[in-house]
């Protein structure tokens, strides 16, 4: 008896921990779904528009949400409006220069506010928020959704996890220095950030 | 020559319109694609695809009229064409 649970033990404990261990979620999206939208509401003139090149990992514990971080970066490059001449303005040199920082980027560093019930957990997380180079400590309100062994839906023949995040949250044009001197009644000041991203964590 | 171009412009400006209306009198500007929504029925994110479709803006309209006002001015500046004199 005692030789099999000095047997057992160490495989008890080792299945334990890796029950407990935090997960590292990858959000670069297969189906391509994966999305940011912009959003000006100027006086003159309303712009939107989205991006798609998302990639990035976070890491997330499901039985202690609160030490979720990670890194989100979107591709500067997949920013995307429908009026063609727009969309050549916003990735030249005055708007986003695109062929200069080709990154957009936000590094979570902690949560605060940490409310979780059952699978869905809110909070703000602080972190750097990193646009045309550059840099500045933003605190984005976050819902961060749990779904366990989902991920087989999503990917077939795929085991695992799905950690989606969604954030909505203003920033100032000026303040990350995007064609700051043009005029507010045709570029609104205020830029509506909206993320809807899922990443997964596969079993093995 | 002075017909010809009234009635070219005339043309211009009618087709102008026309076209805006029949693709959707959008007073946006011009577009080159149009987004459309993909839910993914598991994380219920909305994503976005763009499939490329022409969309005539007001900028469209507004270059089609200033078009045809030019060719309707050039019409005026034509000479007509007086009968000889027997």
């Amino acid at each position: 008896m005692k030789r099999t649970l000095a047997t057992f033990f160490p495989l008890i404990i080792v299945s334990v921990s890796t029950l407990a261990a935090p997960q590292e979620f990858d959000f670069k999206d297969p189906k391509g779904v994966n999305n940011a939208v912009f959003k000006l509401d100027a006086p003159l003139e309303a712009i939107n528009g989205s991006a798609n090149g998302i990639s990035g990992k976070v890491t997330f514990d499901p039985q202690n949400p609160a030490q979720a971080k990670g890194r989100i970066a979107v591709a500067a490059g997949s920013l995307h409006v429908p009026n063609p001449m727009m969309k050549q303005h916003l990735q030249g040199d005055q708007w986003m220069d695109v062929s200069k920082f080709p990154e957009i980027s936000f590094e979570a560093r902690e949560l605060k506010n940490v409310k979780t019930s059952g699978d869905v957990t809110m909070a703000d997380a602080l972190g750097t928020l990193t646009i045309r180079g550059v840099s500045k400590e933003v605190t984005v309100p976050v819902k961060l959704t749990f779904l366990k062994d989902k991920l087989g839906m999503r990917v077939p023949n795929q085991k695992g996890d799905l950690l989606v995040i969604r954030a909505n949250f203003p920033i100032s044009r000026k303040e990350f220095g995007i064609n700051p001197k043009a005029p507010q009644d045709k570029v609104s000041d205020t830029i509506d950030l909206t993320l809807s991203i899922a990443g997964a964590s596969t079993q093995i | 020559m002075q017909k010809v171009l009234r009635r070219l412009a005339l043309a211009l400006a009618l087709a102008a319109v026309a076209l805006w209306l029949a693709l959707g009198a959008n007073r946006g500007w011009t577009r080159t694609s149009v987004p459309t929504v993909i839910v993914d029925q598991v994380t219920g994110i909305e994503g976005h695809d763009y499939k490329k479709q022409f969309v005539p803006g007001v900028d469209f309209l507004g270059a089609a009229l200033a078009g045809a006002g030019l060719l309707a001015l050039c019409s005026t500046l034509v000479r007509k064409k007086t009968a000889n004199p027997v």
